[in-house]
């Protein structure tokens, strides 16, 4: 344990700093002007650099082959079909939570895949641009299934374990006012202990982000036991992020993940991507999959771009079944992550 | 007439000895002596008692009796206990982390030729002069089997490099250029010629000034951002000279105190008998310097090893950082417990046979003294 402590202490002396290093740095980096645009090195290497998590579940994490699975790490292979024609032409760099703004910023990867929150410091100041939302996280309520209860808002004078320290707390109270309810907080010091007070039966109702209440729940001797609440109330859309100032790249990983999304609305899967290509009457998905128009050229690809990424992973709805569906251990409920069709945010730029 | 009859001589034996008080010998005698010899032990020996009591039972429940050895994930989700089979088909990706599969026989052949080479060494039946340019050698060939990239071995990328491969790969480039350097960094620092001191000085004391943590974070962290956009240095490599600089700064002054325990006479004598500056060194002040502080030197060897593990917050995932992400796999969450427990077995029986090791050799060096 004592690197561990002597880490954090050290960390703490540090911060500031790290903090002047890292603006110094941060103004250098600005500075220079962005040399080839991406893309073209991206086809010269013939490889997509990715930038990964060290293992979040679901997410990317290395599977017992070695092989690096998740959310993720398909929007990456989705890209590198569309731009290399081929899924796995990519070199995995895992990237810490400190290093996973600067790695894109400073060129070491093309893309971040990693779990990172868009928000306006790192969008405008930090050197870099997110593309799109692929993941709306936030906290939410995980409650034992034998409550009950079907809603947050039928939570009334029900007791919620919070950590210290952490905005948690002020969004459980701001939900409560909102929805004009009674909760009563229980704070604990660290995540573990407040979710072991949850299942100890202390308290109600445990409450952290989605994805890490999902996690946390396949740790418990039987799962099926709990629920996750469909209602979200803070923000943590995240996204992948491209170095700042090429928006050649940026359109290019933009528009292949609306693509995917759009795919799921225009019902085009992994398995009928072709025969939708061939037989579709629909302008929309025939523009899409290339049979009509040219809107690869668009992006500076060809114009089975789309196709060749919905053959890798499938459309958004797939890629979330595989990672977070109702089949896997993580089964997160879709909630915001839906179409917009469907009362959930996923909303995809029409192509055309 | 009767003879008197000679005097009766009683003969005396001493009766056989008592056995001693059942109090104090034997088992009884044992306790006594070691456990319970007085008020204050007694109650610290009856805690410790109730204390492995407490602690014995539930750990070895944990990891031996109701633990699943075999199985899939379903399995150990229905027992109690550690789930070894999660470590069993993670032991690959523990070991190497996500090098390709169908390489697997190129680290695979560096872990025998590593194996074979420190037994020879341990076993102490081969010369140094032999022994060093293998040692030295080794990275060289390790580095190309691994890393590929002519004759015909295709290139694995770094990122591909993880587990116990690349703990092991950083700590023992790590020892065998910051023992050398550490030394040259010593001598510098007693040196009384110009600049040598000062720069000596000036490269050991920032480096020990600061922690290690910070110096892997400036290493792989902010380098990239002041190096031109189209020059890369590979992150690994990175890391590793920053390694290499953090240990051979403490390296140089635990050899500091080697040097300073020379005797004045010996030095002198050696001029004395016409030898110059690198004969004295190499032939009289350092041998005798190194064996004195041989313990310290392979503590901190032993420390550079355990510290390979902090490289997990620049993003190398070294057997530690592999643990925590197989942890995470889908299939097989919440198993970190066995992940954390397999890591400390590993390290531990590492770091023990580096220091069993040491003690031997501070063995060898007495006997060649006497």
């Amino acid at each position: 344990m004592a690197p561990i402590i002597n880490f954090f202490k050290e960390e703490f002396l540090m911060n500031r700093f790290f903090k002047l290093l890292l603006s110094l740095a941060l103004v250098m980096a600005l500075a220079i002007p962005a040399a080839a645009g991406v893309l073209a090195e991206v086809q010269k290497k013939g490889v997509l650099t990715l930038g990964v998590s060290e293992g979040v579940a679901g997410f990317s994490a290395p599977d017992s082959k070695g092989k690096w699975v998740g959310f993720d790490v398909d929007m990456g292979h989705a890209v590198a079909a569309a731009v290399l024609k081929n899924a796995d032409a990519i070199k995995y760099v895992p990237l810490a939570s400190k290093q996973k703004i600067v790695a894109v910023s400073s060129g070491q990867v093309d893309i971040t895949s990693r779990t990172t929150t868009w928000t306006m410091k790192r969008d405008a100041k930090q050197g870099v641009d997110f593309t799109v939302v692929v993941f709306y996280d936030g906290q939410g309520f995980m409650v034992k299934k034998d409550l009950g209860v079907k809603s947050a808002k039928d939570l009334n004078g029900a007791s919620v374990s919070v950590t210290s320290g952490t905005t948690s707390e002020l969004n459980v109270a701001d939900f409560a006012r909102a929805n004009k309810i009674k909760l009563e907080t229980v704070v604990f010091e660290s995540k573990k202990e407040a979710f072991n007070a949850y299942l100890a039966g202390r308290v109600d109702a445990f409450t952290t982000d989605m994805s890490q209440l999902a996690a946390m729940r396949t740790t418990t001797p039987d799962p099926s036991q709990h629920i996750i609440l469909p209602e979200m109330f803070s923000k943590e859309p995240m996204g992948p992020l491209v170095r700042h100032g090429d928006n050649q790249w940026k359109d290019l990983v933009t528009w292949v993940i609306y693509g995917l999304i759009e795919a799921e609305e225009k019902g085009i899967t992994q398995a009928n991507v072709l025969e939708m290509k061939a037989k579709s009457q629909d302008p929309v998905v025939k523009r899409m999959l290339g049979a009509t128009g040219d809107i690869g050229s668009f992006i500076n690809l060809d114009n089975d771009w789309l196709v060749r990424a919905i053959q890798a992973v499938g459309n958004y709805g797939e890629i979330y079944e595989r990672h977070f569906g109702s089949d896997t251990t993580l089964n997160i409920p879709r909630g915001n992550n839906n179409l917009w069709t469907n009362g959930g945010l996923m909303y995809a730029m029409p192509i055309r | 007439m009767m003879l008197p009859a000679a005097p009766q001589i009683k003969s005396f034996t001493p009766r056989p000895d008592l056995p001693p008080p059942v109090g104090a010998v034997g088992a009884i005698g044992w306790l006594r002596t070691n456990l319970f010899n007085g008020g204050f032990n007694s109650v610290l020996t009856l805690l410790c008692l109730w204390l492995l009591y407490k602690v014995v039972p539930p750990i070895s429940n944990w990891m031996i009796l109701d633990a699943c050895w075999v199985g899939g994930p379903e399995m150990c989700g229905q027992s109690q206990g550690a789930c070894w089979a999660f470590i069993w088909h993670k032991l690959r990706v523990l070991l190497i982390g996500t090098y390709p599969q169908e390489q697997l026989w190129r680290p695979s052949l560096v872990g025998v030729i590593f194996v074979l080479l420190t037994l020879a060494t341990v076993s102490g039946r081969f010369k140094t002069r032999h022994l060093l340019p293998a040692w030295l050698f080794l990275p060289v060939l390790s580095f190309w089997l691994i890393g590929g990239g002519s004759v015909g071995l295709p290139v694995v990328d770094q990122s591909n490099w993880g587990g116990l491969m690349l703990s092991l790969g950083l700590a023992v480039v790590g020892i065998l250029v910051s023992v050398p350097l550490g030394i040259l960094l010593a001598l510098g620092r007693q040196s009384s010629t110009g600049i040598i001191k000062p720069l000596c000085v000036g490269i050991i004391e920032p480096i020990r000034g600061v922690p290690l943590v910070t110096i892997l974070f400036m290493a792989s962290v902010m380098i990239p951002l002041f190096l031109p956009a189209d020059m890369q240095i590979n992150n690994l490599l990175r890391v590793q000279i920053g390694i290499i600089l953090f240990s051979s700064a403490y390296m140089a002054e635990v050899v500091r105190g080697g040097l300073q325990a020379i005797p004045r006479g010996q030095l002198d004598a050696a001029k004395a008998l016409g030898l110059n500056y690198w004969k004295m060194t190499l032939l009289i002040v350092l041998p005798q310097a190194l064996r004195h502080v041989l313990p310290s030197l392979v503590g901190r060897c032993i420390a550079l090893f355990k510290d390979t593990s902090l490289v997990i917050i620049v993003g190398l995932l070294d057997l530690l950082g592999m643990a925590k992400a197989a942890a995470q796999d889908q299939e097989w969450l919440g198993h970190n417990a066995e992940a954390y427990v397999f890591c400390a077995l590993v390290y531990w029986c590492i770091c023990f046979s580096m220091s069993r090791y040491g003690r031997s050799l501070e063995k060898r060096g007495a006997q060649q003294t006497r």
